[in-house]
């Protein structure tokens, strides 16, 4: 194979794990009951907060001013996301089972 | 990146996909966000670059140093935000945190795509930007960028709104005209971009095509009324969801795709539940405008009846006699953090032997579960939490109904007024039940901005003044009695 058809063929796979991903995500909470969809939200928003690894990877390799200022925002907003979201939806949950007597 | 690498990610994403397994359910879910945390963490560790080398092998740098100090100032800032935040804020919290992310997304996408430009630039040629990649690598850099920062915006007003800063719609005529051509602009911009940019025109439409973006989520946001805001929050948290598969596209992250992916397609069912809970069509919600247009139409409507204000003496009578009691929490019982008192008049009546139960609807306060977080907090067993459909159909038997800062979720007008706007709307039928007592601090209206008919019927009778100040005289009296 060519670098080029295998970049291609890269594509496709990586396509193919976004298609099953979708399937994956609507399948996983379609029975989730209403009581929890709040947590449930908030650990979603937690999981997202994996942008914080662009971040990281985007201002690990920054070469001008302009791009270490814009990087560091993103590290910043994205680890405010990560550890805030996982935080918040642990105190969250923390109260439902703390009450189970 | 090595094969043991690309392993464990596949292992990283199956805890991402077990931690919302579990979420769903209420004896897993507190393990269920530690499942993805820890998947989360382990990511962090093997992360790589796109050609394949672990981020945290190479010479330590300035960057590296900017890396640490960035990230343990958002921990700081999350942290604080995660503890200090009151029950009742909850919903305001994640909208912040997703507005935050949705940022992130964009900036991160925005620097991979600028990246191309800025040699050429400094060179002062116009070459082709982005010559060694393709449309398949553009597409979703443009998206990321769109998606990200319309979800920062959006998020930042339903923040705004859910902390009372401008709550009810604003709308002008054309509105949603207007916003669709922006929105077509925006996409023109992209396919231009993707196909024709050259160096320094690209930069330029970039920006524009970034600020059209954050212009539209506060376009898109601000004329929906502060009532449909979970809904907001819950698409906006789904959009980032998207972006940040998006730039694990671009940059060639699977983690990111898979994390991405799944909040995007859940959320977007999560979404489609919320909606159909108040039976209402997502670009109802969206492009409605609700209770800007309705709430004339229905205020006018004569409402049959006068209002029956009551003493807490008298409920209390009505309660320590009662044989089963419906509770209906709703943002009021919140704003007035009146669930401790709520938990303990209840107790007070199951010692007398009342059945006490909570009749929940699945958009009470302001998010999906609000009032089940709020009264978890209080220690209410889970037990005597029911869910709107299951406790309707024996509504008639109960002796009182007591409704705590709950509005539009218990109005008749869903059932009877075909003219509301809220019609088909499924509510709680506090109305059916013997003697409804409804807690209100004011005979405003509730958050859909139409008039409630439940309060004039023959049956129902108001306890005016703050939820919680009541709720105390009341645990008082029943305990005297």
């Amino acid at each position: 194979m060519t670098l080029e058809s295998l970049q291609a063929y890269n594509q496709i796979l990586v396509l193919f794990i976004f298609v099953l991903a979708i399937f994956v995500g609507f399948e996983v909470i379609s029975k989730v009951p209403s009581m929890l969809h709040t947590p449930l939200m908030s650990g979603t928003n937690a999981i997202h907060g994996i942008i914080l690894f662009g971040g990281i990877l985007v201002l690990a390799d920054a070469d001008t001013l302009l791009v270490q200022v814009l990087g560091f925002v993103a590290v910043v907003f994205g680890s405010a996301n990560v550890f805030g979201g996982f935080m918040v939806t642990d105190r969250m949950l923390q109260m439902f089972k703390k009450k189970k007597k | 990146m090595s094969s043991t690498i690309a392993l464990i990610l596949i292992g990283v994403s199956v805890l991402f996909i077990l931690g919302i397994k579990f979420l769903s359910s209420p004896k897993t879910a507190r393990a269920g966000n530690l499942v993805a945390a820890a998947g989360m963490l382990i990511g962090l560790i093997v992360l790589c670059k796109p050609d394949g080398a672990n981020v945290w092998s190479h010479g330590w740098t300035f960057n590296y140093t900017l890396i640490v100090i960035g990230t343990i100032i958002g921990l700081i800032i999350g942290a604080m935000g995660a503890y200090s935040v009151k029950m009742t804020s909850m919903p305001q919290m994640v909208a912040l945190f997703n507005g935050l992310g949705g940022g992130a997304a964009a900036l991160v996408a925005s620097l991979e795509f600028l990246k191309g430009a800025q040699p050429q630039q400094l060179a002062g040629a116009e070459i082709p930007m982005l010559h060694d990649v393709g449309a398949a690598i553009t597409i979703p850099m443009l998206f990321a960028t769109l998606i990200g920062s319309l979800s920062f915006s959006g998020s930042i007003i339903a923040y705004l709104k859910l902390e009372g800063k401008f709550e009810k719609p604003h709308t002008f005529p054309g509105q949603n005209i207007l916003n669709g051509l922006i929105l077509l602009v925006i996409i023109g911009l992209c396919g231009w971009l993707t196909f024709h940019a050259t160096g320094h025109n690209a930069v330029v439409a970039f920006i524009v095509m970034f600020s059209l973006a954050l212009f539209f989520g506060i376009a898109m946001v601000m004329p929906i009324g502060g009532a449909d805001m979970p809904v907001v929050i819950s698409l906006l948290n789904s959009f980032t969801g998207l972006a940040v598969a998006a730039d694990g596209f671009a940059i060639n992250n699977n983690a990111m795709i898979v994390a991405g992916t799944l909040v995007g397609s859940s959320g977007t069912l999560l979404t489609l539940l919320m909606c159909k809970a108040m039976n209402r069509p997502v670009t109802n919600v969206l492009f409605g405008a609700f209770g800007s247009s309705g709430s004339a139409g229905a205020a006018a409507a004569g409402v049959v009846g006068t209002v029956k204000p009551i003493q807490a003496d008298e409920v209390a009578l009505l309660l320590a006699y009662a044989q089963r009691v419906v509770v209906v929490p709703g943002y009021g019982m919140a704003v007035a953090q009146a669930q401790h008192s709520v938990r303990e008049l209840t107790e007070e009546l199951g010692k007398r032997g009342v059945e006490v139960q909570f009749a929940i609807h699945p958009v009470a306060g302001r998010m999906p579960g609000h009032m089940n977080v709020l009264l978890a907090e209080a220690n209410v067993p889970y037990d005597q939490l029911i869910e709107m459909e299951q406790i309707n159909p024996s509504m008639d038997r109960v002796d009182v109904c007591l409704v705590i800062g709950a509005n539009d979720v218990v109005n008749p007008a869903a059932r009877e007024e075909k003219t509301s706007p809220i019609y088909g709307m499924p509510i709680i039928d506090a109305d059916r039940c013997k003697t409804c007592i409804v807690m209100k601090r004011s005979m405003a209206a509730g958050f859909a901005g139409i008039e409630n008919h439940l309060f004039y019927k023959d049956n129902t009778r108001m306890l005016f003044g703050d939820a919680k100040a009541s709720l105390n005289a009341l645990v008082a009296a029943v305990k005297a009695s």
